[in-house]
């Protein structure tokens, strides 16, 4: 599996522009959101890139897993995963070395969406352990929606079709406490925003940032990661069992 | 005991497999005996589920019914074992477009755990006229490089049963005739080869039994002498197969 990490590896290596795009979106929000709308946005105290960076590196993991779906699906159209299998690996390895391949190519883009964040102003308070939960979280939160984006790979037909999934994750921190504080949203809406995972989990990370204890959201937010990776494991065995 | 004489007996023994895609049956019976070391062609029309076959022998498709043994290994319940006794070459080219040729043949080499594997991958680029092309990415190649790249990654490592399928599709004239000279050679060293192919001579060239898939069955099999004497007054193999294929429409 090491030697299909690495494969799969330099294809992000060779292909740098996928971690340019996978930032560069959340990066453009978070300009607009800053310096167009945050000055019209009550959201607390502090700056307000500080409220608004969770949410961004969550539209930043969702646009980036949508790199997985691409690339598997490159690979089961070019027949390559066919002599994978054919070969005595292991059958999973395939699929594991694309889901950490996510992992490692998103968590690069995470650190340059970060750092744009700090170069706006953000400041964190957070120590060592603070900083390690926020990378503990969001490497699971990615690793859970990259295998849900194992699913189209597998089963799309066409490459848009692949990669088109992650448009709606990228537009669920919008309808969650993200950008704006929940409290001003109409009653039904507000119900959703509350009780969707992103709010659970931007509301941990900004908590972690805050330098204040991450409060029994985390573990709303750990159960939803699981429960997500859980079920879409399990989709995406299935549906890969049905290819054989 | 009998498991380790029937491995001793054929490379690959099929037996009443049958495959359906929903409605469509492709496979409706199919028996096929392989003795080691030989070369065996599988000739059939287009659709006729020679594809189909090659994938129920190298485990990327489940059959319906029947058995299938390959290096004395059910494909069913021993895969594993089935996978490290082969090497598959699929119809279409399968090469990583973004690694070089190189690149791609050292990965081969690692991932069936060779010693040396950057030597492997150079002897190889050389015997498929691939050295000058080595460095550059498999993606930039034409499509006969590309065809050379991917035989020449499958025969990294020396298993002991290797299917093709339609190896030369493809591939010009002096690019075919080094495929076919690494089939033999990989005969001569005892390695038992399974080929698809649309062209005849291929056939008449280099295997030493031939079978013809048709209508979901292997219609006949036999040497091209054999074969020819089914049809005295055909000529060659092409006038066997059509006479075969067509007297059953
Ligand atoms: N995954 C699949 N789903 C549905 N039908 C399939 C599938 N694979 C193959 N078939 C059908 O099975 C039949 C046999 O296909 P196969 O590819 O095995 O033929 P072939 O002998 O290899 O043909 P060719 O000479 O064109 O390569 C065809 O009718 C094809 O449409
Ligand atoms: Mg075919």
């Amino acid at each position: 599996m090491i030697i299909l990490l690495g494969r799969s590896l330099r294809h992000v290596l060779r292909s740098p522009d996928t971690i340019v795009t996978t930032a560069i979106t959340p990066i453009a929000m978070m300009l607009l959101f800053v310096y167009v709308l945050g000055g019209a946005i009550r959201a607390g105290d502090g700056a307000y890139v500080d409220y608004l960076l969770p949410g961004i590196l969550i539209v930043t993991v969702a646009s980036g897993i949508s790199y997985t779906a691409y690339r598997l699906f490159l690979d089961l159209r070019s027949g390559i995963f066919d002599r994978f299998q054919s070969m005595p690996i292991a059958r999973s390895a395939v699929l594991w070395a694309h889901v950490l391949t996510s992992v490692v190519a998103n968590l690069v883009s995470l650190v340059v969406v970060v750092l744009v964040a700090v170069v706006l102003g953000f400041r964190s308070s957070a120590g060592v352990p603070a900083w390690l939960a926020v990378a503990g979280i969001l490497i699971f939160f990615t690793c859970a929606l990259t295998w849900l984006a194992v699913l189209p790979g597998l089963t799309a037909r066409t490459i848009d079709g692949a990669s088109a999934f992650a448009y709606p994750l990228v537009f669920l921190p919008f309808v969650s406490s993200a950008f704006v504080p929940t409290g001003t949203m109409p009653g039904p809406v507000r119900a959703f925003a509350e009780n969707q995972p992103v709010t659970s989990i931007v509301d941990t990370l900004r908590n972690l940032f805050a330098g204040q204890p991450a409060g029994s959201g985390i573990w709303t937010a750990l159960a939803w990661c699981g429960g997500i990776l859980i079920v879409a494991y399990v989709l995406a065995t299935v549906a890969y069992r049905r290819r054989i | 005991m009998m498991a380790g004489m029937s491995a001793s007996a054929a490379a690959i023994e099929v037996r009443g497999v049958r495959k359906s895609f929903r409605e469509v049956r492709v496979l409706r019976g199919v028996d096929l005996e392989v003795a080691r070391g030989s070369i065996v062609a599988l000739l059939g029309s287009n659709g006729a589920g020679k594809t189909t076959l090659v994938r129920i022998l190298s485990t990327l498709l489940r059959a319906d019914e029947g058995t299938v043994r390959v290096n004395g290994f059910d494909v069913r319940t021993q895969g594993g074992d089935v996978r490290r006794s082969i090497s598959l070459t699929g119809q279409f080219a399968a090469v990583d477009e973004i690694l070089t040729g190189r690149e791609n043949i050292v990965m081969m080499a690692r991932l069936r755990r060779l010693k040396n594997p950057g030597r492997i991958a150079d002897q190889l680029l050389r015997r498929f006229s691939l050295a000058d092309a080595g460095g550059r990415r498999a993606g930039a190649y034409s499509g006969g490089m590309r065809r050379r790249l991917d035989i020449a990654m499958s025969l990294a490592g020396d298993p002991p049963v290797i299917f093709l399928d339609e190896p030369t599709t493809g591939l010009d004239p002096e690019g075919r005739l080094e495929v076919w000279q690494a089939i033999r050679e990989l005969a001569a060293a005892g390695t038992t080869v399974l080929f698809t192919t649309q062209y005849l001579n291929e056939a008449e060239q280099l295997a030493d039994r031939i079978a013809i898939l048709h209508d979901g069955t292997i219609i006949v099999t036999g040497t091209l002498d054999e074969l020819k004497r089914l049809r005295p007054a055909a000529k060659t193999l092409e006038d066997v197969f059509l006479d075969l294929v067509g007297g059953r429409r």
